[in-house]
């Protein structure tokens, strides 16, 4: 039959398509991302999407979460509004290629910090800071009565796919000598879908994302999470390694919202600190800090107001914390690895100098 | 008029033939019975109904600004007059044949009890009855004045549907005054229909375009369709989906590759063509050499020959694998589903991953599939009763 | 001016498709290499320029369930291979199971049983027009989750169905969970059925127009010699009838092969669901599509030469 050669035909062809691309290097490599965003006068931002607390849509078609006030302070840093964002939800596998091609400038999306997503031969991303410092957990039914790891010998674990939690689920068992079934589903949906159906005897994910998805079960006092903390997880947002100037203004952007917490200034308070930088040429530190003297901004590619933007359009790291998934919301999580360094946590502001 | 006894002699006859038939009739019917009043009991008892009726809007156009939806409502009515006319007009003459009057209270008993039935609030029962209304109101006038509206004017009618396409791709997108809605805003039936719209418009002139290349005498040509349509056919459409949101990113100078919505919609283009072109091919291989040749030795131009002579031919035999190809793609556009847009399948997916509504799974899922059933069927109805149409033996053809 | 005689260039019959085809040419060549060009520019920038080594770098991740043993600590390639020896598995237990249910239905609707013959056509009806991922989608979440799990499992002798799946050969629930020398997953389960529910109404259509195109003199004939409706349909009927299903089921077949990658959709790892998890590991997406590419190609490629095969054996008992 004729279709066995042409189908034949076409193997030829996607063996030439790769050998391409080992034929030549590229050109020169040129900062433009910031410059892309500006002319475009929108910032493209990735993010989950379904995930309470971190990034969800209302009922009014609007997004919230600490990752989407990630994306405003940037955009109101760079564009001088919060508003000017436009979202798009992706999900684990597919939101490297999203940044890779350029489809999105910056991913807020609870993404694990770890060396292969930073190297060069790896990813070859770009991480800005830590914005939440997380650990992956396990979720079991209280009626299962498992109370460690090892109880799950044997038994299928639901995972969402393609995340780093599902190679440390591995690394973990691995070390333990347990065998287990990991059932992997592409999106969060389907994971806690299969969990609730008793598909699988418990599920893993960073535990505030577990803590947050429990709140939305039928019976959130029927399931515990395991004493275990299987890994450091710092959720941190991600720009390409292929442009620096890009990767600075963001990490200085949400830089500049843990330093505002250390200073005291909030949303509230931030229009009089800046009258206050202005009236007093004395406190140079937050004259510098505010864009009231000298060129911070500048140096950036950002306007000279850019940390007064950023502050005003999401407040504080502090504030951002708390309304989101801390204390003022639905979730409650406590401050813990994420209070300012003078209070015994891990978020520290390089200095603005 | 049947008599009672004929009946039951018939129904012997097909049901009790044999013994074995008696067995294999019982045991059928005994397996309907179980099946039937299990799903009964099921959806009169068991389902809770609330999750489609509280996401209705959801259902149908997803993030779509409330603010903007009047757009929708106005192409809404615009698409029923529409209809009405075109269908009025097929018929003409003010007649009403018996599919007619069936697909009428179909459509009413549809506005009525389907309105009551997703518990939409009395403003929105209302415009859809209204709608449905217009829609009755239009075919019965444009059937009754058919023959007084001059012959030109009712050849204009057809070119309704294009510019009414392009209206409604306004009305939606925004534009021309309109705020722009964006089209990760789109979901639910909206987005559905749009991408498969799309595609079945634009896949149809390039799979014919393909399947002239396949028969082409010009080698570069003939190779360079075998390649792609091939190439097409042997890919599973959820790769091409993924190559077109994760790659074709890196193909384009960057920030130059459309919305993902755009590019899906390209991608169900591209891969409906190759099967479109197998299709028109089936229908030019069936036609005898000699139409071509006759048509060109009358001194045809080949374009003319092959838009006059060829084609209409090739197609009343492509016709049923084309549409086929049609109804394949409007069920695939569920693909888009597993690549993160919120299709009509993703939609139901994030409506379901909302707490008050964990596990409604069966609900949501039939819904869907009744929806899916009936445009898919409806599909199918068309195509065959324009497979009659174009019939040549068929009696009313001038 | 008159200048007959010679044909001006542009006139040339010969001249003019070469022309054509030449500038179709170089403008598709142009394109390509505008395509190409960004390709190798972007990856440059992003640093993914082409490479086949991380192929040999240990996956990381685990794969559910393998018929070749497999653990983390194994490359890429092996997780990729798993991935492809369960899309096979599928693949082949469907095309046995959708030949099988799609023939009974296609002979079904020539039953001398009105019900039956009726039912054939509500089957076929009813299926062909809801998509397959809603199908899927249907008989994970909604039958087979829902199948008891841990002591109530449905229990016969030798045989048990549980939530977590089928087990066969002496299963024995310990710890709470089932553990049998011969198991299949519901995540199979449901892939399967689903591919078979739905392919096989459209095998029986391919089966119903086949015998359809036998004529029905050959039925009144075999009838007359005294064969019964079964023999008929089994020496005279099918044989000449094969010639018409078999270049229609190879269609079937390979929409099957390739609507298998839909397994993503119920928690099945397939080699689309194995690749997805390794583009997000590596982020080499090209590579990937093309590794994706070229296996589902070679499969189509293994089912044609198999029908084909096929094909000519059906040709040659013909005659």
């Amino acid at each position: 039959m004729v279709r066995l050669r042409k189908l034949a035909l076409c193997a030829p062809l996607l063996a030439a398509l790769a050998l391409v691309g080992c034929a030549s290097e590229g050109g020169g490599i040129q900062s433009q991302k910031l410059n892309g965003v500006k002319s475009r006068g929108k910032l493209l931002c990735g993010v989950d999407g379904k995930l309470p607390g971190f990034s969800f849509v209302n009922p009014d078609g609007s997004y919230s979460g600490l990752d989407v006030d990630v994306c405003r302070a940037v955009a109101a840093a760079t564009l001088g509004d919060p508003s000017k964002v436009e979202y798009r939800d992706l999900n684990s596998s597919e939101r490297f290629a999203a940044l890779a091609s350029g489809e999105i400038d910056l991913l807020s999306r609870n993404t694990t910090y770890t060396l292969s997503r930073d190297a060069s031969g790896g990813n070859g991303l770009s991480f800005a800071p830590t914005v939440f410092y997380d650990g992956q957990g396990v979720m079991a039914p209280k009626a299962a009565g498992i109370n460690s790891l090892k109880d799950l010998a044997g038994k299928p674990i639901c995972v969402e796919s393609g995340t780093t939690t599902e190679l440390n689920l591995a690394d973990r068992m691995r070390e333990i000598k347990a065998t287990y079934t990991p059932l992997k589903f592409q999106t969060g949906d389907q994971t806690y879908a299969a969990y609730l159906q008793g598909r699988c005897v418990a599920v893993t994910s960073d535990r505030s994302q577990l803590a947050a998805k429990r709140t939305s079960f039928p019976d959130p006092a029927g399931h515990v999470l395991l004493p275990e903390v299987l890994s450091k997880e710092p959720l941190t947002p991600v720009t390409v390694n292929a442009d620096p100037g890009w990767a600075d203004a963001v990490r200085w952007t949400i830089y500049a919202l843990m330093q505002a917490e250390e200073l005291g200034i909030t949303q509230a308070n931030i229009d009089t600190k800046v009258a206050e930088a202005k009236a007093n040429p004395n406190q140079a530190d937050l004259r510098r800090f505010l864009g009231v003297e000298g060129d911070f901004g500048k140096q950036l590619g950002l306007p000279a107001d850019f940390v007064v933007q950023a502050v005003k359009a999401v407040g504080n790291y502090g504030e951002l914390f708390e309304r989101n998934v801390g204390q003022g919301s639905k979730l409650k999580l406590e401050r813990g690895l994420n209070r300012q360094w003078s209070d015994g946590g891990l978020i520290y502001s390089p200095p603005f100098r | 008029m049947n008599s009672p006894s004929l009946s039951f002699a018939r129904l012997r006859r097909e049901l009790f033939a044999t013994p074995l038939d008696g067995v294999i009739t019982l045991a059928l019917v005994g397996f309907l019975l179980a099946v039937g009043t299990a799903f009964l009991r099921w959806m009169l008892f068991q389902a809770e109904w609330a999750v489609i009726q509280a996401n209705t809007t959801l259902f149908a156009v997803g993030r779509y600004p409330i603010e903007q939806q009047w757009r929708l409502w106005l192409l809404t009515v615009l698409l029923a007059a529409a209809t009405g006319l075109s269908w009025g007009l097929l018929r003409g003459k003010g007649s009403w044949p018996r599919n007619d009057q069936l697909t009428a209270v179909i459509l009413i008993a549809l506005a009525v009890f389907g309105s009551w039935g997703l518990k939409l609030e009395l403003p929105i029962q209302l415009r859809w009855w209204g709608i449905t209304a217009l829609l009755l109101v239009v075919r019965w006038a444009a059937g009754r004045w058919s023959q007084a509206l001059p012959a030109p004017l009712l050849r204009l009618v057809p070119l309704v549907w294009p510019v009414l396409y392009l209206v409604g791709m306004v009305l939606i997108s925004g534009g021309l005054g309109l705020m722009r809605v964006p089209p990760g805003e789109w979901g639910g039936l909206l987005l559905t229909l749009l991408e498969a719209s799309f595609a079945i418009l634009l896949c149809f002139p390039l799979g014919v375009l393909l399947a002239l290349g396949r028969r082409s005498e010009l080698p570069l040509l003939r190779w360079g369709s075998v390649l792609y349509i091939e190439f097409i056919r042997g890919a599973p459409l959820i790769t091409l989906l993924f190559l077109g949101q994760n790659i074709l990113g890196f193909l384009l100078p960057g920030g130059l590759a459309p919305d993902r919505v755009w590019r899906a919609a390209w991608v169900l283009t591209f891969f409906a063509a190759a099967y479109v072109a197998e299709a028109v091919r089936s229908g030019l291989v069936a036609l005898p050499p000699g139409q071509l040749e006759a048509a060109r030795s009358l001194g045809l131009p080949m374009h003319q020959a092959l838009i006059h002579v060829v084609l209409p031919q090739a197609m009343r035999v492509a016709l049923p694998a084309t549409v086929g190809q049609f109804i394949t793609l409007l069920q695939d556009t569920t693909l888009l589903s597993l690549i993160g847009l919120l299709d009509l399948l993703g939609t139901a997916r994030t409506v379901m991953a909302n707490p008050e509504f964990l596990g409604k799974n069966a609900e949501v899922y039939l819904v869907l599939a009744v929806l899916f059933w009936c445009c898919c069927a409806a599909l199918g109805l068309g195509s065959r009763a324009l497979e009659t149409r174009l019939n040549p033996l068929a009696p009313s053809k001038a | 001016m008159a200048t007959p005689a010679v044909t001006p260039w542009w006139r040339n019959r010969r001249l003019i498709p070469w022309l054509v085809q030449g500038v179709a040419g170089l403008l598709v060549l142009v394109v390509v290499a505008f395509l190409v060009g960004n390709l190798v520019r972007n990856l440059t920038n992003a640093g993914l320029l082409l490479s086949w080594s991380w192929l040999r770098n240990p996956a990381g991740f685990d794969v559910s369930e393998t018929l070749l043993p497999f653990n983390a600590e194994l490359p890429y390639w092996r997780a990729l291979l798993a991935g492809l020896v369960n899309t096979l598995r599928v693949v082949l237990a469907g095309l046995i199971g959708a030949t099988v249910l799609g023939t009974l239905i296609g002979v079904a609707a020539f039953s001398s049983n009105g019900l039956l013959r009726r039912l054939a056509r509500v089957y076929v009806e009813l299926i062909r027009n809801i998509p397959l991922l809603l199908q899927l989608v249907f008989w994970y979440f909604v039958v087979f989750l829902a199948l008891p799990g841990g002591e109530q499992a449905i229990q016969l002798p030798g045989v048990v169905l549980a939530k977590s799946g089928l087990y066969l050969g002496k299963p024995e629930l310990i710890n709470g969970v089932w553990q049998g020398q011969l198991r299949l997953t519901v995540e199979f389960g449901a892939l399967l059925t689903g591919l078979v529910v739905y392919t096989a109404a459209f095998i029986a259509e391919v089966v119903r127009g086949g015998v359809a195109s036998v004529p029905p003199g050959q039925w009144e004939a075999s009838r007359s010699l005294g064969l019964t409706p079964l023999q008929t349909l089994q020496r005279i009927v099918l044989p000449q009838a094969l010639r018409v299903i078999v270049p229609g089921l190879n269609s079937q077949y390979i929409s099957l092969a390739k609507n298998s990658s839909l397994a993503v959709a119920c928690g099945y790892s397939d080699l689309y669901s194995v690749a997805e998890t390794t583009l997000n590991q590596t982020g080499r997406a090209v590579e990937v599509v093309l590794i994706l590419l070229g296996s589902y190609l070679v499969i189509d490629l293994l089912i044609s030469a198999l029908m084909n095969g096929v094909n000519s054996w059906v040709q040659i008992k013909e005659r």
